[in-house]
């Protein structure tokens, strides 16, 4: 059984929307909705976090914000684009600012269209997102146990799935390559 | 100090039971503080799940000094509860405390992250504002039962809350800050929002994250051991006591923590040697001018 699913932590960033979204996000804190019931404690923290959750559509202005929050996550981890703009562009999607929804950036697991997406609906697509979170982590546990047995591939991480990041080590070995091409 | 095989059966009862109460607590604590808040609330195992959860993360980590660091904040943590519960002496555990608590600044210091850097200074200050008090305590323990030896106090006939209940105030006051409570969480809180993210935890992940988690359920227990030691006489009654002002004196936490809002560090500071001057060095002062009359 995995523990992750009992203990999903978010961290909640807003591209360019109406902070229509964000006010429901933050609705799902409330006595009303109580997601803290379910484990869910909204941490503002990405090392800390586990389901990712943005509104509202990417402009090219924070565009690495949402890649570096994103990368700063550890595995396993899941992206929840709540909200028609995040999940298309919604009404922002001509804009000559606006590259589109959360997948033009980086992988999204769980798409919650609505404008502005509901509670409920937020909380749903959260649950749905475990799942994914529960397969992921299944995947993580694989790939370490293969690494441990063969520790050469920490070095080398070629599976397409996840991508193991081990700073330091994939650090040392940026720097011997760069030290050979010299 | 010998040590005996009850020594090693209460070490390894505190190395087991110390991190299930502690976790135990922390699960009421949500609880409770939901309920005070109008929701629901976290399952009581809730801080289990979390930890088990942290566990399972992938292990990435700033530098290996910083797992190193909070590995020792860990052990040292371990090792100020099992000598306090085996009867050692209160010099020594107040030392390996610092110690723990020194470390886990160290391990917030080792990374650039600035979010990490103004927590452990923050954790600093509150070394500084809680420190006092607690030596205060040992001397003031010194001259109730003229031991160091928490052995020696438990088992003392003098009820140490009587002559040192300025000492128990006190006590009371830097708790908050021990338990990282508002108002006084400047370095690191359990709350979901604040101003510096997460403290000196903002850069510890995963497994490091939940090291640091059972750290603080050990201390828990530790700081309400410390707190029975003001009642413990040596009677089966005043042992009870004892356990339900424990209790009373976390849920006094909880609600300080849910009616108050964060301090700045200066309050912080001022207040707690404010108190730490005025109740506990009023106390000691008391103590050695009239400690002699017998008063129960």
């Amino acid at each position: 059984m995995s523990f992750i699913t009992k203990s999903p932590w978010i961290i909640h960033y807003d591209g360019s929307s109406c902070n229509g979204c964000d006010i429901e996000v933050l609705a799902c804190l409330t006595p009303m909705y109580d997601v803290e019931r379910f484990g869910i404690i909204n941490t503002g923290n990405p090392k800390h976090a586990d389901i990712f959750l943005v509104t509202g559509s990417v402009n090219e202005q924070n565009i690495s914000v949402v890649k570096q929050i994103y990368e700063q996550m550890l595995e396993p981890k899941v992206v929840v684009a709540i909200g028609i703009c995040a999940t298309s562009g919604g009404i922002f999607r001509e804009c000559y600012n606006i590259s589109g929804g959360i997948d033009t950036v980086i992988p999204v697991d769980v798409y919650v269209p609505g404008c502005a997406a509901r509670p409920e609906a937020i909380i749903d697509g959260v649950v749905k997102g475990l799942g994914v979170l529960a397969e992921k982590k299944e995947k993580l546990s694989e790939r370490l146990k293969r690494d441990y047995i063969e520790s050469d591939d920490l070095l080398d991480p070629l599976d397409d799935e996840i991508e193991i990041k081990v700073y330091g080590v994939q650090d040392a070995a940026d720097a011997a390559d760069g030290k050979e091409e010299a | 100090m010998e040590i005996g095989l009850t020594q090693v059966l209460i070490a390894v009862a505190y190395l087991i039971f110390g991190p299930l109460l502690g976790g135990l607590l922390a699960g009421i604590d949500r609880k409770i503080t939901a309920k005070m808040q109008g929701r629901f609330g976290p399952p009581i195992l809730q801080p289990f799940y979390d930890v088990r959860k942290l566990f399972e993360k992938e292990p990435v980590t700033i530098n290996t000094g910083q797992d190193f660091y909070v590995m020792c904040c860990l052990i040292f943590m371990i090792i100020t509860g099992v000598l306090f519960f085996i009867g050692e002496n209160l010099l020594l555990i107040m030392f390996t405390l610092t110690t723990a608590g020194a470390f886990l600044v160290i391990a917030a210091y080792c990374s650039n992250s600035p979010y990490s850097q103004v927590g452990a200074s923050r954790e600093l200050l509150q070394m500084m504002a809680y420190e006092p008090m607690v030596l205060l305590m040992a001397v003031g323990m010194y001259m109730i039962n003229h031991s160091f030896y928490v052995k020696d106090i438990v088992t003392g006939d003098k009820l140490s809350f009587v002559y040192l209940i300025g000492m128990f105030i006190g006590y009371l006051f830097i708790l908050t800050i021990k338990f990282r409570k508002s108002p006084f969480d400047l370095s690191l809180s359990h709350h979901a929002h604040q101003e510096l993210v997460k403290g000196v935890t903002t850069e510890f992940s995963g497994r490091t994250l939940a090291a640091l988690e059972i750290s603080h359920w050990y201390e828990n227990i530790f700081l309400l051991g410390f707190l029975f030691l003001f009642f413990a006489n040596g009677t089966w009654l005043l042992a009870l006591i004892g356990v339900v002002v424990c209790l009373l004196a976390y849920f006094l936490e909880i609600l300080i923590d849910n009616g108050y809002a964060r301090m700045k560090w200066q309050f912080t500071l001022k207040s707690s040697w404010f108190v730490t001057i005025i109740f506990g060095g009023l106390n000691l002062v008391l103590l050695y001018f009239f400690g002699s009359f017998e008063l129960l």
